[in-house]
């Protein structure tokens, strides 16, 4: 099966949407890996996160959804500060995040969070659970 | 010395041994914590978005109750609020648009401009009162105490928040020093807990704790120290889970910088707080004749 | 009015082909380089690629040319102070540095170092702590000229008034402690800048570690180096342990608008192959990897040499850049990750070499400062005009050869060298200099 690319993609809303949200240049970034090889979450996600920013170049949206990445990013920003051509991935990652979540999409389903584990949670680990996993 | 301060949510509840520490220790070497009337929380975390200014509103306001109080710098102990505050400041001192955008949405508030400085004990310590002054007020120095400095993210990145060198921090080293103890040096000391993944995915952030104290132990650490409410959670919560899971992990007790100064100083270690959260490092102190 | 001479600044392979080509025209040519010896950066390798040549043996017949051909006049340890006057009649201060031997009466024989009781790390070896040398030295035993200099930091004399062994030891009494360093005048009409290049410092890259057993591709060279402080046993600088696992790291400190330099430095692709080809010939059982982000093999035969890394020696190439390298015990740990498989990956090894990037000499950026050169801004010498005329400089009659001028391999090093010669011939025997305002 071949992944059709065209400019429908390569210049649809959602790159736009990322770019404008992000304030990041997707293109800049050449696929170095240095973000993938220094990311804490990496073991838990389904693609890296260079292989996010480059279906996001591609402007390969189903692509992204479809992986858990964004959603384990932890916003811990070292991919951001190590990034040879100043690409800020974090912002890059919020800004994918924020595109699904503006769909009423969300994340994190309060519901499903038991009361035990609510008690148990720091304000501090809800309040940012909340901010990034929510809309 | 007076130095206003926003203590932000969590150190009045889960984290009161950071906070009381804190302001015992900090006594002690002459300074004043005063906490800044009508705070609000910080918001935890700082907005990525360029768009999103509404997520600005609540660090901004703290920096303007702090300005209307006289304060021209804010003290913090919670990386995280010290993170949101200090980029909350950094984009109104340099967006002029976003700036006015802020203040004539909080039409009821003063203005404000980027007035107050933000800044994290540590500097403090290190900058203003200097390494020699806290050895001077060390009663109980912390020999044979191996202590893993931790900084996580919030301290450190980006560039502009950073409370010392991104790659190579010592600031919490020279702290363990300064009050006698030994510093172990270890490669997750940068590393990130995992964060609000706790929330979403649990078993993630619990993998990160594995292997950030599993690093510490390798290096022969006996307790990590650490600024963050958040990296604490994360880092001691779930360890008599790990340790039953991982045959050759043993984990390790959690101090908070300023809960190692307290002892120090030999304050009353009420302060501390211990055994409020978990990892209690009483049992390690009582070993070692650091407490009565 | 044109004086038939000219100047060659800097003794590595490009100014060395340059004042041979000078030379062989009937000029005569000054030499001045600011180390004891010339050889430059080449001569401290192990191989070249892509033939694997011995740099030391096909460039000392050239170096003893230098040495010995009639019309160069080798000015060694020696630095150039200031110039004056135009294209056609330059007028320039040398500074001979006191070496406290002196060269006329010596021989060479090398008594004076054998009772030496000092030992130092040698700027020739990197200062790895393999192959000290005394502090009478001869930086490496195909110097030319093979001249001592007397090192003052670490003289038993000049540090503590004791000793002078090595002046009782000389036959021909040429230990002179009190040799002042002097200033000569040359007058010539042409002016070659060949300073060469440095490694950007790897303590500059702070994700990085800083260890004894990560080091760069010269210090990789010098312990490959069978004529080395090792004799070519590869063996790490912590515990001399042999390595069986050894990280090549590339492109660190180039492509890195954001923390070094966004150029890219051309020839570590290849001499990260050529090194790990070298490791696995002295070390068979050992595993070279490779961390890269694309493989820069332009030249003639150099694709097939990285070819050849993979498939005869088993590199094994992971496509990403190194995040962080630090020490876990025994081993390092090369974090990573390769693009092509999706993985993050981490890989625990003895040692690691960095790829750093390529900048100017510092002295070659002070120099290029005091002539007046248009540098970048890197420090390397700006071309009059980059496409057509890339050995001139800002200055007429200053040409530039070598990686002076910009990342480059050995082979458009000589290239240069020669090109840059042929317009300094051009002018000697035109008799004439236009003055022309560079572009």
């Amino acid at each position: 099966m071949r992944t059709e690319l065209s400019i429908k993609k390569l210049r649809s809303d959602f790159v736009k949407k990322v770019e404008e949200l992000s304030g990041q240049s997707l293109l800049s970034c050449n696929q170095c890996g240095k973000c993938s090889a220094g990311c804490p979450m990496c073991f838990a996600m389904d693609l890296l996160p260079n292989q996010v920013i480059r279906l996001a170049q591609l402007g390969l949206e189903e692509d992204i959804a479809k992986a858990n990445t964004v959603w384990v990013c932890a916003s811990c920003l070292t991919c951001s500060v190590r990034c040879p051509r100043g690409v800020d991935l974090g912002r890059v990652m919020e800004a994918i995040r924020l595109v699904t979540m503006r769909k009423n999409v969300d994340y994190l389903d309060a519901v499903k969070i038991s009361t035990a584990t609510l008690s148990s949670l720091p304000q501090i680990a809800l309040v940012s659970g909340f901010r990034k996993h929510t809309a | 010395m007076e130095l206003h301060y926003y203590p932000g949510c969590t150190l009045k509840t889960r984290a009161k041994g950071l906070e009381d520490s804190a302001v015992a220790a900090m006594a002690a070497l002459d300074i004043q914590l005063k906490e800044i009337e009508r705070w609000n929380c910080c918001g935890t975390v700082y907005s990525l978005a360029e768009d999103d200014l509404a997520h600005h509103l609540a660090p901004v306001r703290n920096l303007i109750r702090a300005k209307e109080q006289g304060a021209d710098r804010l003290g913090t102990l919670c990386s995280f609020c010290y993170h949101t505050l200090k980029r909350a400041n950094i984009l109104v001192r340099n967006d002029s648009a976003k700036r006015k955008t802020l203040n004539d949405f909080m039409e009821e508030e003063a203005d404000y401009n980027g007035e107050v400085e933000v800044v994290h004990l540590l500097n403090v310590l290190k900058d203003e009162v200097g390494w020699e002054a806290v050895t001077q007020k060390v009663r109980v120095p912390l020999h044979g105490l191996k202590v893993a400095p931790y900084y996580g993210c919030t301290l450190l990145r980006p560039q502009e928040v950073a409370i010392d060198q991104v790659e190579r921090p010592t600031i919490l080293k020279e702290l363990v020093e300064a009050i006698g103890g030994e510093a172990v040096d270890f490669p997750f000391a940068t590393e990130c807990c995992g964060s609000y993944q706790v929330v979403s995915n649990p078993n993630f952030a619990a993998q990160r704790a594995w292997e950030i104290i599993s690093s510490a132990m390798r290096k022969g650490a006996d307790a990590l120290v650490l600024s963050c409410p958040l990296c604490h959670f994360n880092l001691s919560e779930r360890q008599s889970e790990l340790v039953q899971r991982y045959s050759d992990f043993t984990g390790m007790p959690i101090f908070y910088f300023t809960q190692l100064m307290a002892l120090a100083f030999q304050l009353d270690s009420a302060v501390c707080h211990f055994g409020l959260e978990r990892a209690d490092p009483l049992p390690l102190l009582k070993s070692r004749n650091l407490v009565s | 009015m044109v004086i038939k001479k000219a100047l060659v600044i800097g003794g590595g392979v490009a100014g060395i082909q340059a004042a041979l080509d000078i030379a062989d025209a009937g000029y005569e040519v000054f030499l001045v380089e600011k180390d004891s010896s010339i050889g430059g950066h080449m001569i401290q390798y192990s191989e070249v690629f892509p033939t694997l040549d011995c740099p030391q043996c096909i460039m000392t017949p050239k170096m003893v040319q230098v040495g010995q051909h009639p019309n160069i006049r080798l000015l060694a340890y020696s630095e150039v102070e200031s110039v004056s006057g135009e294209a056609g009649n330059f007028t320039v201060q040398v500074r001979r540095k006191a070496s406290y031997v002196n060269w006329k009466k010596c021989t060479g024989c090398g008594l004076c170092q054998t009772k030496c009781p000092v030992t130092a790390p040698a700027e020739f070896e990197r200062w790895l702590p393999f192959g000290p040398r005394k502090a009478i030295y001869v930086p490496f035993g195909q110097a030319v000229p093979n001249k001592p200099v007397i090192d003052r930091e670490t003289c038993r004399f000049f540090t503590q008034g004791k000793c002078k062994i090595c002046q009782r030891l000389c036959p021909t009494g040429a230990v002179d402690y009190e040799q002042k360093e002097t200033v000569t005048e040359i007058n010539v009409g042409a002016i070659i800048v060949a300073t060469g290049f440095e490694l950007y410092a790897k303590r500059d890259i702070p994700e990085f570690a800083v260890d004894a057993d990560i080091v760069d591709g010269i210090e990789f060279e010098r312990i490959l180096c069978p004529g080395g402080p090792t004799a070519g046993s590869v063996m790490r600088p912590s515990d001399r342990k042999t390595p069986r696992e050894v990280a090549f790291i590339s492109c660190v400190g180039s492509r890195d608008p954001e923390h070094g330099f966004p150029y890219c430095s051309r020839v570590c692709c290849m001499y990260l192959a050529k090194l790990a080809m070298l490791y696995k010939h002295a070390v068979p059982d050992g595993q070279a990897y490779i961390f890269y982000m694309d493989i820069r093999s332009t030249g003639k035969g150099y694709e097939e040499f990285v070819q050849r890394a993979v498939e005869e020696d088993e590199v094994i190439y992971l496509r990403g850049r190194a995040s962080r390298v630090f020490r876990d015990g025994e081993k390092l740990k090369v974090w990573g990750a390769d693009t092509l498989t999706g993985k993050r990956v981490e890989v625990s090894c003895d040692m690691v070499v960095l790829g750093m990037a390529m900048i100017p000499n510092p002295k070659g950026v002070e120099l290029a400062r005091k002539l007046g050169l248009a540098t970048d801004d890197y420090g390397f010498i700006t071309e009059a005009h980059a496409k057509l005329r890339p050995l001139e400089t800002s200055v007429p009659g200053i040409y530039v050869a070598g990686t002076a001028q910009g990342p480059k391999d050995i082979p458009d090093s000589v290239a240069q060298a020669s090109g840059a010669a042929s317009k300094v011939l051009a002018l000697l025997a035109s008799g004439e200099a236009v003055l022309e305002k560079a572009r």
